[in-house]
């Protein structure tokens, strides 16, 4: 363990020495990935100036540069206990939301889902019949009482100590029983064969990327827990352009959108903020404030509607 | 020398037959329905359950309605030989075996289409090697199999006696066969010490039975009333279950009675006196189901939540009504209606009582679990259009009728090698009337 640690702080450095001006600099007709591909590389004499992670101006030549891959993801293991200290949350103005599902097409994007399927939706909801309508955009509600990971009998969906629910499709059986249980209707299941590129199909499945999606196999909103892992944002927050969607710890009492930061009590109890279905007892993770004084009204978000219901 | 005469006569009438022509013809169909089910199970296999209609919110279809309706019809094994046996009920002996063959293939069924669900059936392993307590599925599986196993043993033990004498009459019809009951039954001697001991076995398994038959119904409730659903989320849902799966328990008996009366000419083992006192239970039972659907529907349409009035009004008025009262009326009323009259417990009309109720009992799982999943709490938004309907697919048909067939097949084929009416106990209820 302390191992791994050590060897991913050594990859890191390595990482932020070579990375920025990775793109541009590599010659074309080698693949750079290709194991010994540093090996091969002759030093062309044109030299590339990097600052050092100590604050330093150095020069390499360009032939030793290699991009780094993406951080490798922690194992299924690592990724069921979750980040100690934290306590993820996430808070939805719907004051703001006029339905531009920008939302919904960067997670669809970011997590390879196929057509028709959404992890966020956006619903438009109305109390009653003389109340405002309203867009109301849907994730997974990370519950502290998760009725789908109480009812999973394989233990393939999970509860984490930050407060992320997520789930190891190496695992699922495919038995949908917490589709049932899930009163907001999270979860989307893989009916037929993901339709992804090979490349990524192939990769071993990891519970914080949720990539890839195995046919038959039960999935949801992740709170982007690999975002989250590395202090970023999830793929919602920072596409919404409206700022809808603020995330954060609700140990550190503040969430962000990207563009404004609150403290997250300040902003339940100034903007009175809820949460759904409280009556059921589930206790999400995910706060509503309520469409009061809104951005948009409600008709902004119709056209856009019409494109995936009919 | 009038009794041996007598024995032998019950002995040959009740013998196992080999088919007749109607027999292979109705083997020969049931075949037929398996493989085209088998087929269309290679399919979902090979492109997932795309192939079914289920989808997001539909997401468990009538594999689990069938399901159900599997798990209702194996507990009649409970009912008439362990209820029967244990409350002294004479009359009912001839009916046993029926029952415990109905159970036993029925479960097998149960077990096998709840696979046949599963996205991953390849990782069915995971519920022993994971496996979750607190998961009402893995109580499913622990009871279901504790429940087969009873059963099996229910039909295996009070045949030993049978075998004894299917090996002095059968010798020589069929060596395979023969080498059969000579394998599961050749240690059996008849010796008062056998008989005692098989006895006191089936009393402890009689005892036994009724819990797990209770739980295993029970908890397939559960499956659905641990869930916040309009509709499952019902206090009710375990005696409601359980009444229903003694009715179309009950009701499966009648009309196997009457087919295997018909097919072997049973008349004088399975009498008239027979289908008069099932009768009277159906009746009782179906009076009982239906006072378990009113407990559960008309407290809600007494009060019409929000949450539950579209899902109650597609029931009683809108795309389900028409099912709906079709299964209350078919699968209760009239069954109730016919079996009130003296006339209407003669074989005909109890066998077409029968078929009603295990016809309405299907279509009543049916609508226990689809018209629940159309009404989420949140709008069915955002996702194509199929996603907010469900009609099976052809698949899905296949798969079911294929295992209705299979059950059937496999009453049909122990009915075939086992005497269907216990020899040795008519033999002795006729000794113990003669003396």
């Amino acid at each position: 363990m302390n191992q791994e640690n050590n060897s991913r702080r050594d990859f890191l450095l390595t990482g932020l020495l070579i990375a920025g001006a990775a793109t541009g600099c590599t010659t074309p007709q080698k693949d750079p990935f290709e194991s010994g591909a540093e090996e091969q590389a002759v030093a062309s004499g044109k030299k590339v100036k990097l600052l050092s992670v100590d604050g330093e101006i150095i020069e390499v030549d360009e032939a030793f540069l290699k991009p780094v891959p993406h951080l490798p993801p922690v194992t299924n293991t690592e990724a069921r206990i979750g980040i100690p200290g934290k306590k993820f949350v996430m808070v939805i103005d719907l004051s703001r939301c006029k339905n531009l599902k920008k939302c919904q097409s960067a997670c669809n994007h970011a997590h390879e889902l196929n057509p028709g399927e959404n992890w966020i939706k956006v619903e438009p909801m109305q109390e009653a019949a003389h109340t405002a309508p309203y867009w109301e955009p849907t994730t997974c509600m990370h519950c502290d009482e998760p009725p789908c990971v109480k009812v999973c009998p394989v233990d393939a969906t999970f509860k984490r100590q930050d407060g992320l629910v997520l789930i190891d499709s190496d695992r699922c059986i495919g038995c949908r029983f917490c589709m049932a249980a899930c009163p907001y209707s999270a979860r989307v299941f893989n009916w037929g064969e993901p339709q992804i590129p090979a490349a990524i199909a192939a990769q071993p499945y990891s519970c914080e990327t949720s990539i890839p999606q195995k046919k038959g196999t039960v999935s949801k909103c992740d709170f982007c827990a690999d975002m989250t892992r590395e202090g970023m944002l999830p793929h919602c927050v920072s596409a919404c352009p409206n700022g809808v969607f603020a995330f954060g710890d609700m140990n550190e009492d503040s969430v962000t959108n990207g563009a404004e930061t609150f403290r997250f009590s300040d902003l339940i109890r100034d903007k009175a903020g809820y949460r759904l279905m409280e009556d059921l007892g589930t206790k999400p993770s995910v706060y509503y404030l309520p469409p009061a004084a809104r951005n948009f009204p409600f008709e902004a978000g119709l056209e856009n509607d019409k494109l995936q219901n009919k | 020398m009038e009794k041996l005469v007598l024995d032998e006569k019950i002995i040959k009438d009740l013998l196992p037959q080999k088919f007749g022509r109607a027999g292979k013809i109705w083997v020969a169909v049931l075949v037929a329905i398996c493989l085209v089910g088998a087929y269309a199970y290679y399919r979902q296999l090979r492109y997932g359950l795309i192939v079914t209609s289920m989808r997001d919110y539909v997401s468990w279809g009538i594999y689990i309605s069938n399901f159900v309706f599997f798990v209702a019809i194996s507990l009649v094994g409970s009912l008439i030989t362990a209820v029967f046996r244990l409350a002294g009920v004479k009359w009912g002996s001839p009916l046993t075996r029926i029952a415990e063959i109905i159970a036993v293939a029925a479960i097998i069924f149960a077990s096998l289409i709840i696979i046949v669900d599963m996205g991953s059936p390849e990782r069915f392993y995971n519920l022993f090697i994971h496996g979750r307590i607190q998961s009402p599925i893995i109580w499913d599986v622990i009871v279901i199999t504790t429940y087969f196993f009873i059963s099996l043993l229910l039909l295996y033990y009070p045949l030993l006696p049978d075998i004894q004498i299917l090996l002095r009459f059968k010798a020589g019809t069929n060596k395979k066969l023969y080498a059969f009951y000579n394998y599961i039954g050749s240690f059996w001697k008849n010796t008062p010490e056998q008989i005692k001991l098989s006895e006191k076995a089936i009393n402890i398994l009689c005892i036994a039975i009724i819990p797990v038959a209770f739980t295993i119904h029970t908890v397939t409730s559960w499956l659905f009333a641990t869930t916040y659903r309009p509709g499952w989320d019902s206090t009710n849902f375990g005696a409601y279950f359980i009444a229903g799966a003694f009715l179309v328990g009950a009701g499966a008996v009648v009309v196997a009675m009457y087919v295997f009366r018909k097919a072997y000419h049973l008349e004088n083992y399975i009498t008239e006196n027979h289908f008069e006192k099932m009768g009277r239970i159906l009746v009782l039972l179906a009076m009982l189901y239906l006072y378990f659907n009113i407990n559960e529907f008309l407290t809600p349409f007494f009060k019409m939540k929000e949450s539950e009035s579209e899902y109650l009004n597609g029931l009683f008025s809108g795309n389900f009504a028409p099912l709906f009262w079709f299964a209350i009326l078919t699968g209760m009323i009239i069954p109730t209606i016919i079996l009130l009259f003296k006339k209407g417990r003669k074989p005909l009309p109890v066998f077409i009582a029968g078929i009603m109720v295990v016809v309405g009992a299907w279509f009543k799982r049916y609508l226990i679990v689809t018209p629940t999943l159309l009404h989420p709490f949140l709008p069915m938004h955002d996702v194509p259009e199929s996603y907010h309907h469900y009609f099976p697919s052809w698949e899905e048909w296949a798969i079911t009728m294929g295992s209705l067939a299979g059950a059937l097949l496999i009453v049909t084929i122990l009915a075939r090698i086992f005497p269907i009416i216990p020899i040795q106990e008519t033999i002795t209820e006729q000794h113990e009337t003669t003396e």
